[in-house]
């Protein structure tokens, strides 16, 4: 059996998820990246802690707290209805927000990698040449970092394409709104639609090995970080 | 040398001859009440029982391929039959262990009335349901909407629990207002637990029975055999009961 349109529109709304995540993830992550490769802020290890935190946590736990958080008991809860947006759990929003936490170190660490890889000396040029912190920013720190910034985007990107757990917990699994590939690829196996799963899982493992190839191509860097 | 061996016995590090483990595959509405009689039955025979709860067709998929459980307590009688037929389960061993009820639940008193004409009322924003196409509780609920005309209008509402006790979850943290959930998860002794309910009337939806079976992997294993007798005796059915379930 082949995929069907609710298949499509979960490949088509995985896809505008993980595009929105990763847009946000460079405007969030790169000035996050930044401020923890050059503060000598005593609370570096506890922001550093703090943004890799997923990469260790269960998605559960995330998606069980989010879910606890946003719900109507919980204080962003309070805070979205106070501000006329509603509740966050089930809708694409409430996706975005959790798939942000979610995917962060998978943007800040490679970016990180990068700014602290640039060193100080390109940074006392850009000074010595009046450049303006704005102006080094754009024109010594973003070209510089890009390889790091490419990564981070593609891993970003990626991860959260693949996102499940925290999807199952506060998604709700509905058409056009919640339902993504991964989820999607869940309900068919217990539904035991195996041709349809297969579809779905065959893609899923094509894309990984095509972003993958594409990443090492791009940034041969990567393979030995 | 005894005392060395009761040592042990103690510790669980050896396991007296008679005493076996029995691994029970429960769906989700029923892990409460197997709870319970599994208490009971250690108790009684000395074996022991592990319990795996989760979506009947989630089961049927990790049974096909191998998992090793040896009883099988099901939502529904279709997905035991099938096991028969392909000779995953013991035949003849298949029996109704329980007939379940549905319920629109909210986790709100007064919520819900006692005919479930909030459902027609509408002002709710979510109604959460265990995912109809593996959960037979969800089909019952969606079979329920179709019925009183209400499915089409209310399905952009709708949200899916994974299985029965996620969609309990959805409405008991308050993120669905209401939903339908099997009435053993929101009852106890005859009276809710929490919450306001419409307990749907059995002539809504067809209805729910949940089957048993032994799994070829206990052909010969008499502890599952007993677990499975045991399930039929007057003390276990006495706690199905007590969760608002019949026979």
């Amino acid at each position: 059996m082949l995929p069907d349109s609710q298949d499509w529109s979960a490949v088509w709304l995985t896809l505008k998820l993980a595009a929105t995540v990763t847009i946000l993830l460079l405007c969030i992550g790169t000035p996050v990246a930044w401020w923890l490769a050059r503060t000598r802020s005593r609370l570096r290890p506890v922001f550093s802690a703090l943004v890799a935190m997923p990469l260790v946590l269960p998605p559960t736990v995330l998606g069980f707290y989010l879910l606890l958080l946003m719900g109507p008991h919980g204080p962003v809860g309070y805070l979205t209805q106070h501000l006329g947006l509603g509740l966050l759990p089930f809708s694409f929003t409430g996706l975005v927000v959790g798939s942000t936490l979610y995917s962060m170190p998978f943007v800040v660490q490679p970016v990180q990698n990068a700014i602290e890889a640039i060193g100080n000396r390109s940074l006392e040029v850009a000074a010595t040449l009046r450049a303006s912190p704005w102006d080094t920013f754009w024109s010594v720190i973003v070209p510089l970092a890009r390889p790091g910034m490419l990564t981070g985007a593609i891993l970003g990107f990626s991860h959260t394409v693949g996102e499940f757990g925290v999807v199952l917990m506060i998604g709700g699994n509905i058409p056009n709104k919640t339902q993504l590939v991964s989820v999607q690829i869940f309900n068919h196996v217990e539904a035991m639609e195996y041709a349809q799963a297969h579809w779905l899982a065959g893609g899923m493992v094509v894309f990984a090995f095509l972003v993958l190839v594409i990443l090492y191509t791009l940034n041969p860097q990567a393979l030995r970080k | 040398m005894k005392t060395l061996f009761s040592l042990l016995l103690a510790v669980g590090l050896v396991a007296p001859v008679f005493a076996d483990e029995v691994k029970v595959a429960v769906a989700a509405n029923f892990s409460e009440p197997m709870k319970k009689i599994a208490a009971d039955f250690e108790k009684d025979t000395g074996n022991k029982v592990a319990i795996s709860s989760g979506a009947t067709g989630a089961f049927y998929a990790q049974i096909r391929n191998g998992a090793p459980f040896e009883v099988f307590l099901a939502a529904d009688d279709e997905t035991p039959a099938k096991i028969e037929a392909e000779g995953l389960g013991v035949k003849g061993s298949r029996f109704t262990y329980a007939i379940g009820k549905l319920v629109l639940w909210s986790a709100k008193p007064g919520y819900v009335d006692a005919k479930g004409e909030i459902l027609k009322k509408g002002g709710f924003e979510h109604l959460s349901l265990a995912n109809p196409k593996t959960a037979p509780y969800g089909a019952a609920g969606v079979e329920v909407l179709k019925k009183l005309g209400l499915y089409d209008s209310l399905l952009p509402k709708i949200v899916q629990g994974e299985n029965i006790t996620q969609a309990q979850q959805f409405i008991a943290s308050g993120n669905a207002e209401l939903g339908f959930v099997a009435l053993s998860q929101v009852w106890k002794d005859g009276v809710l637990t929490s919450g306001s309910a419409w307990i749907v009337p059995g002539s809504e939806y067809s209805p729910i029975r949940q089957d048993a079976i032994l799994l070829t992997t206990a052909a010969s294993k008499p502890a599952a055999e007993a677990l499975l007798k045991y399930l039929k005796g007057d003390k276990a059915r006495a706690v199905i009961k007590s969760y608002g379930y019949e026979f």
